[in-house]
């Protein structure tokens, strides 16, 4: 399985790890190089320099061939954009992304795309705990 | 009609100004505050300090009511997502983009936006008719039937200059509708007509066989 995150944070770098030690085929892509910093020294995947909401940028980083794309910048707005080019465009058969605003999380969602945020889901995480 | 503006920016600044001035009802939602009180100070209260991306903003601001909303923020991925709220939460009827990216105008058409502008592509569409050396111009697209008007000047040297109109391979789907010759009269195109210098053929065609119909009529 072939698998495209783009954003290597804090998430992006973690998730890397875990599918690149399953046996995963994975690239990480990041708008700046200093960020692979923070992937393992063990990673085996590829990690490219380059913007996820340019097509070509897109098509050079192998999302012809992609299983799996994943958007985790921390900008909502690029992470909706780079989503939708993923699926419309390049039809990748899986595609998951990061919505911090949970309006936009809800709107996108109805429009078909497989988008989290995570403000929601923490939020109810911490409600959960102090109530049990 | 209300038109909303998301990004007070010189292109947001001067779009308002020009629409308030034809009458329109506008609001530009800008997210830096300093933009936002030199708007609110020349044009009066037609600005919010806000981001345009957001749902609540546009509620607040009564886009379900809105004619046009236009986003010309300096980023494409702004404009995509305040153009998608707008169409896909408050059915907005016409929305426009502002694109930085040439390429993000078929990404933005595939993914529902009406209209985009590309300041690149209309810088080069007027280099194209200014540079007379230029074979093919575009006068003219016909967005909804995916479908363009173009001028192909016949330049000195053209291998086809003395062939006549049914000996070229024009492609299928372009149609020649309009002769101008250098010294003539303008006249319509039959299959024997000739190809002269300088002749101006105004073709109805498509983006994808533009270059083979510039070929076929220049042999460039």
């Amino acid at each position: 399985m072939k698998v495209l995150i783009m954003g290597c944070g804090r998430v992006g770098a973690q998730l890397a790890g875990l599918l690149d030690a399953e046996s995963y085929k994975v690239t990480v892509l990041d708008i700046s190089a200093s960020s692979f910093r923070r992937l393992e020294h063990t990673f085996g995947g590829t990690a490219l320099v380059g913007n996820g909401i340019d097509e070509e940028m897109l098509r050079r980083a192998g999302i012809e061939e992609t299983d799996i794309f994943v958007a985790l910048t921390q900008g909502d707005n690029r992470n909706v954009m780079a989503a939708q080019i993923a699926k419309h465009i390049f039809k990748v058969p899986r595609v998951i992304c990061r919505i911090y605003d949970p309006l936009r999380q809800e709107l996108y969602d109805t429009l078909g795309l497989e988008a989290f945020s995570p403000t929601t889901i923490f939020a109810q995480l911490v409600k959960e705990k102090i109530e049990s | 009609m209300y038109i909303i503006i998301i990004g007070g920016g010189r292109v947001g600044y001067y779009l308002g100004k020009a629409l308030l001035d034809e009458g329109h009802e506008i609001l530009i939602i800008e997210k830096n505050a300093a933009f936002c009180n030199i708007i609110t100070e020349e044009m009066g209260s037609v600005c919010i300090c806000g981001d345009g991306c957001e749902a609540a903003t546009l509620e607040e601001v009564g886009t379900g009511r809105a004619d046009m909303l236009v986003a010309v923020t300096g980023d494409d991925e702004d404009n995509l997502v305040a153009c998608q709220v707008a169409k896909y939460k408050f059915k907005v009827p016409r929305t426009i983009a502002r694109i930085r990216n040439p390429q993000n105008e078929h990404i933005f058409k595939t993914l529902g936006i009406d209209v985009t502008v590309s300041a690149t592509n209309i810088i080069l569409e007027v280099i194209e008719k200014e540079v007379p050396t230029h074979p093919l111009t575009h006068l003219l697209t016909l967005s909804d039937k995916d479908m363009e008007i173009v001028e192909v000047r016949i330049p000195p040297k053209a291998v086809t200059i003395g062939k006549s109109i049914k000996d070229l391979s024009i492609p299928a789907g372009s149609k020649l509708a309009l002769i101008i010759p250098k010294d003539h009269n303008p006249h319509l195109p039959t299959p024997r007509t000739i190809l002269r210098e300088g002749d101006q053929i105004v073709v109805l065609t498509t983006p994808e066989t533009e270059k083979n119909l510039r070929t076929a009529l220049t042999g460039i």
